[in-house]
């Protein structure tokens, strides 16, 4: 039987993996290839790597933390699936199919788009037929406007005139393998993802839901199991301020009876 | 242990390389576990290689396109059916040896093993089949030696393998209906998961195939 996933989030902006606030306040955590390695040893199902910086540059300011300086996100790309024994999606700043290309090259095994699918929902067809539809990942940042869900853009921050809703069936028309349900208005807030958007938008379209948004408590990731259709639970914030964060988090779930592999911790 | 012998155990693998897959991930596996690993499509390493390597990720007419225009199709036929190294097809890098495949049309693949890529009917779940199953074997086989248990490993995919001979199902999945995960036929062996990304599974099983000579 396939299990449910557990997927922690990572933020990269300039160089520094950051902590995000409702997509406008953003506090630096450090490393981008440490936490990867801590990541994968926990047992993480997938990882999220997200490249929220709004230029290509890159810099950790600093060399003296065991590993060398980083200065475009194919080298962090690079240093990540080194780390990584398990799925790694990238997202961020792709807008072309080369740039799919240049990221699945380098160790990414999807991609996720964004403004990019805004702005020409039929790159979302092209891409699927070039690499196929399962390394596709739509992602939806969707904000309550007047108690509806619409789809904000990460780039400006306005809100477009796609219900998250229709967007999502849009997407799954045009051939996404996944899609990446973040609520903004759950971002950063830990009182739990937004259980109402996940169960309308996973109801509706047959491709898997990894949702995102506002986990602050393990009984969170259960909640949107048990709750609602979605296939996987995503997290960014929570996984960085406890030591073995993801496996206490599978363990949690698994002694709860759901539906996920059992927790281990590797040594690689 | 004698030098003949010592040199019989070193593994040299090759991960051909045609432009579509995650070529990255499964060197840095099969780095962590091999002698050498060299990423080539040159005649020369795939013939001077111990073990050879078909990653993939993509569609499959892509994937033949591909194929096509990149890799040397005669010196491999010979290294891997007439020398008969072992032969490891991961993903589409599996499906590709059916003798032809159904996604975005009609396309013929390398034929290696009797069969054709079709879409996965997997009822009322969702596809692609995306994230960890679990696969149960159906035969005894070197490469899966210590998998036994039914372990998860880690699936995206929309299409499968159906094989013409059931002889040569080593392993199957369920999702939604039973499909044939691994399979073998001689020294060929084709996996629909990704052992790069399997994590402890993943690893055993890359281990287990390159014990196999």
């Amino acid at each position: 039987m396939k299990k449910n996933r557990v997927i922690p989030v990572l933020l990269l902006r300039n160089g520094w993996l950051v902590q995000s606030k409702q997509f406008k306040r953003y506090q630096n955590l450090g490393n981008p290839i440490s936490a990867v390695k801590r990541l994968s040893q926990w047992g993480s199902d997938e990882l999220i790597y997200l490249d929220i910086s709004s230029d290509d540059t890159h810099d950790m300011r600093r060399d003296d933390l065991g590993h060398p300086n980083r200065n475009s996100i194919f080298e962090i790309i690079e240093d990540v699936s080194k780390e990584a024994f398990m799925p790694i999606t990238v997202g961020g700043r792709i807008r072309s199919l080369h740039d799919i290309e240049k990221r699945l090259a380098l160790g990414a095994d999807k991609i996720a788009i964004n403004t990019l699918a805004l702005d020409n929902p039929k790159f979302i067809e092209q891409a699927a037929k070039e690499f196929g539809a399962q390394c596709v990942v739509v992602s939806i940042d969707a904000k309550l406007n007047n108690g509806v869900h619409q789809v904000m853009r990460a780039d400006t921050r306005e809100v477009t005139l796609n219900t998250a809703l229709s967007w999502a069936c849009q997407v799954e028309q045009l051939g996404a393998g996944e899609i990446l349900l973040n609520s903004v208005d759950r971002d950063g807030m830990k009182n739990g993802y937004d259980l109402e958007l996940l169960d309308q938008v996973s109801s509706a379209i047959k491709i898997p839901v990894i949702a995102c948004g506002g986990v602050g408590d393990w009984e969170h990731f259960a909640q949107a199991l048990r709750q609602t259709g979605v296939d996987a639970v995503a997290a960014a914030n929570i996984f960085h301020y406890s030591d073995q964060s993801v496996y206490l988090a599978k363990k949690y779930l698994f002694e709860q009876g759901l539906n996920v592999r059992p927790a281990e911790l590797l040594e690689i | 242990m004698g030098f003949t012998q010592l040199e019989t155990m070193m593994s040299r693998v090759c991960i051909l390389d045609y432009g579509s897959g995650n070529v990255k991930s499964v060197y840095n596996l099969f780095a962590s576990l091999a002698d050498s690993v060299t990423i080539s499509n040159t005649p020369a390493d795939i013939e001077n290689a111990t073990h050879i390597v078909l990653p993939g990720v993509g569609a499959f007419a892509a994937s033949m396109r591909r194929i096509h225009e990149n890799l040397p199709l005669d010196a491999l036929d010979r290294v891997v059916r007439t020398k008969c190294k072992p032969f490891l097809g991961i993903c589409v890098g599996m499906q590709v040896l059916a003798e032809r495949g159904f996604e975005f049309g009609e396309t013929a693949g390398l034929g290696w093993i009797k069969g054709s890529i079709e879409k996965l009917d997997s009822k009322e779940f969702p596809l692609p089949h995306i994230g960890w199953n679990n696969i149960d074997c159906r035969q005894a086989s070197p490469l899966l030696t210590g998998l036994e248990n039914s372990p998860d490993l880690y699936f995206v995919h929309s299409f499968v393998f159906h094989p013409t001979d059931p002889e040569t199902i080593l392993a199957t999945t369920d999702y939604g209906r039973q499909f044939c995960c691994v399979i073998q036929s001689d020294n060929i062996y084709g996996v629909q998961f990704h052992p790069e990304k399997s994590q402890r599974a993943g690893i055993k099983l890359a281990k287990n195939f390159l014990a196999l000579s």
